[in-house]
């Protein structure tokens, strides 16, 4: 805390000291006051954002999870579908980015689908690692009982595989908001990322550093909400305690 | 109760090679004997279980539990591995009601007789704690649980005391002992250890590796209850000079 607090008075002196003009860098009071002023044009544009973060992420894990369920317990779809996911990973989002916004159009979706394209392999990635943790034991155990495999994937490989999932669950999230950025860069009238970019070109740095500013929070808060999620469902993955 | 006929497996390495982990073996096991089987690694101890076990087929030969023809799991089985592999998300009496559930059992008519174990083994109190409170041996006593609580006739121990320290391999040991006197089973019990197998068992298959297969089959000449103090005996002397010898045949020590 006081080393933020004190490279933020550094930053104030320094370019009232230097005279660094304010569009090149401006002193974290300007962004404050610029940032106040706008708050109510702020508030709507966070949300935009947070809408396309949020909308991306779920999609990447309802589709990630049971996509990783198919791989693990169906070798044929294995085959099938493993060389196309990495596939669709290799290809940089921001060049596919403008060709979603030519058949998606202007609006929150296209975002969505940049959002859940960068951040669903990560969930699949996981989860596919973490049904894959359960102790070979376990599921000799499993055999022995004659358990079906549904069974066995519900009371044993599920469970056993959730840390995992959080792990690739709070990666999504972050990417996620990249993503959504990404795709307003590309092309949009709304969003942060939209800010970042018009507040730049007409040299209002100010904006673009708050903007920046709140992209960073977002990111955080979500990261903690999936934190926090985590430790509410998997109450068992307590760190260790001195006996 | 146990009936091997010939019985071989032979394993394929990822490049197609054979490995053949057990050679040509017979063997016969009464009801509620214990057994156990001891060898250096290698020797296919740990495949002969899992062939009674039903969790591996036979390359060749039969196998027989109670004149039934094995080759899948069957029910009547109880496992004990060497790790306790407990469920970290349940409690302790959620983790031994996990048998019955797996086998599809209503685990409520279990719930009685689940704690009747713990205290059995002297868990007592510990229902509701989880697995990470618990130390190595106490989770293996919870495995025991889980692995009795459908009363099978049948228990597969695969080196369950090998993940503890000497003390608590050797309170295990006389714990193992007294349950068994309790709740008699038949128990196939594989073991790194000569002294253990020694003092758990009715008899003692002893086995070598290169090819896997057994070498001897030992009765344990030892009144019961077995204690500790008759690791001193001269019959156990004898019989552990024995085992020595016929797994440590042709090896010469370079002194």
């Amino acid at each position: 805390m006081a080393t933020l607090v004190g490279a933020l008075v550094l930053w104030e002196a320094a370019t009232r000291a230097l005279r660094i003009p304010r569009f090149i860098m401006p002193a974290p009071s300007a962004i404050l006051g610029e940032g106040w002023e706008w708050r109510y044009r702020f508030i709507e544009h966070t949300w935009v954002t947070l809408y396309e973060t949020l909308g991306g992420f779920a999609l990447s894990m309802v589709v990630g999870v049971p996509l990783a369920v198919l791989i693990v317990y169906s070798p044929i779809l294995r085959g099938a579908l493993y060389p196309l996911i990495v596939l669709a990973q290799s290809v940089p989002k921001i060049a596919i980015a403008p060709v979603l916004l030519l058949v998606l159009g202007y609006g929150e979706l296209p975002k969505m689908v940049v959002a859940f394209l960068v951040a669903f392999f990560p969930v699949v990635i996981d989860t596919a690692t973490g049904l894959h943790a359960t102790p070979p034991e376990l599921l000799d155990l499993s055999r022995s009982y004659r358990a079906s495999a549904f069974k066995t994937f519900l009371k044993v490989r599920l469970p056993m595989a959730l840390p995992f999932i959080f792990a690739g669950a709070k990666v999504a999230i972050t990417l996620s908001v990249i993503g959504a950025v990404v795709g307003e860069f590309v092309g949009s009238d709304k969003g942060l990322g939209y800010v970042i970019l018009s507040s730049t070109s007409y040299w209002k740095t100010e904006l673009a550093f708050s903007a920046m500013i709140l992209l960073s929070l977002m990111a955080i808060v979500l990261f903690a909400a999936v934190s926090l999620i985590e430790r509410l469902t998997c109450p068992w993955l307590v760190p260790e305690r001195d006996a | 109760m146990i009936r091997l006929d010939g019985v071989a497996k032979t394993y394929r390495t990822r490049r197609g090679d054979p490995v053949e982990a057990l050679a040509e073996t017979s063997l016969t096991v009464g009801e509620n004997e214990f057994v156990t089987l001891v060898g250096p690694s290698g020797c296919g101890k740990s495949t002969l279980l899992k062939l009674v076990g039903g969790l591996v087929p036979a390359t060749r030969g039969t196998i027989r539990v109670r004149e039934q023809v094995v080759n899948a799991p069957f029910p009547d089985v109880g496992f004990v591995f060497q790790q306790p592999v407990l469920l970290p998300w349940r409690s302790v009496l959620d983790n031994v009601l996990f048998s019955v559930e797996m086998l599809g059992l209503d685990p409520r008519q279990y719930r009685k007789p689940a704690v009747d174990l713990l205290e059995l083994t002297g868990l007592a109190g510990f229902e509701t704690k989880y697995p990470y409170e618990l130390s190595g041996g106490m989770q293996q006593r919870v495995a025991i649980c889980r692995a009795l609580l459908p009363d099978p006739g049948l228990l597969l121990m695969d080196e369950p005391f090998g993940a503890l320290d000497a003390m608590t391999r050797e309170e295990m040991s006389l714990e193992l002992l007294r349950i068994w006197e309790e709740r008699r089973k038949t128990i196939l019990f594989v073991t790194h250890s000569i002294p253990e197998a020694i003092l758990l068992a009715d008899r003692v298959v002893v086995m070598t590796p290169r090819p896997g297969g057994i070498a001897r089959v030992i009765a344990v000449d030892l009144p019961r209850p077995r204690t500790m103090d008759l690791e001193f005996d001269a019959r156990f002397k004898a019989h552990s000079d024995e085992v020595r010898s016929l797994i440590f045949a042709g090896r010469k020590v370079r002194a």
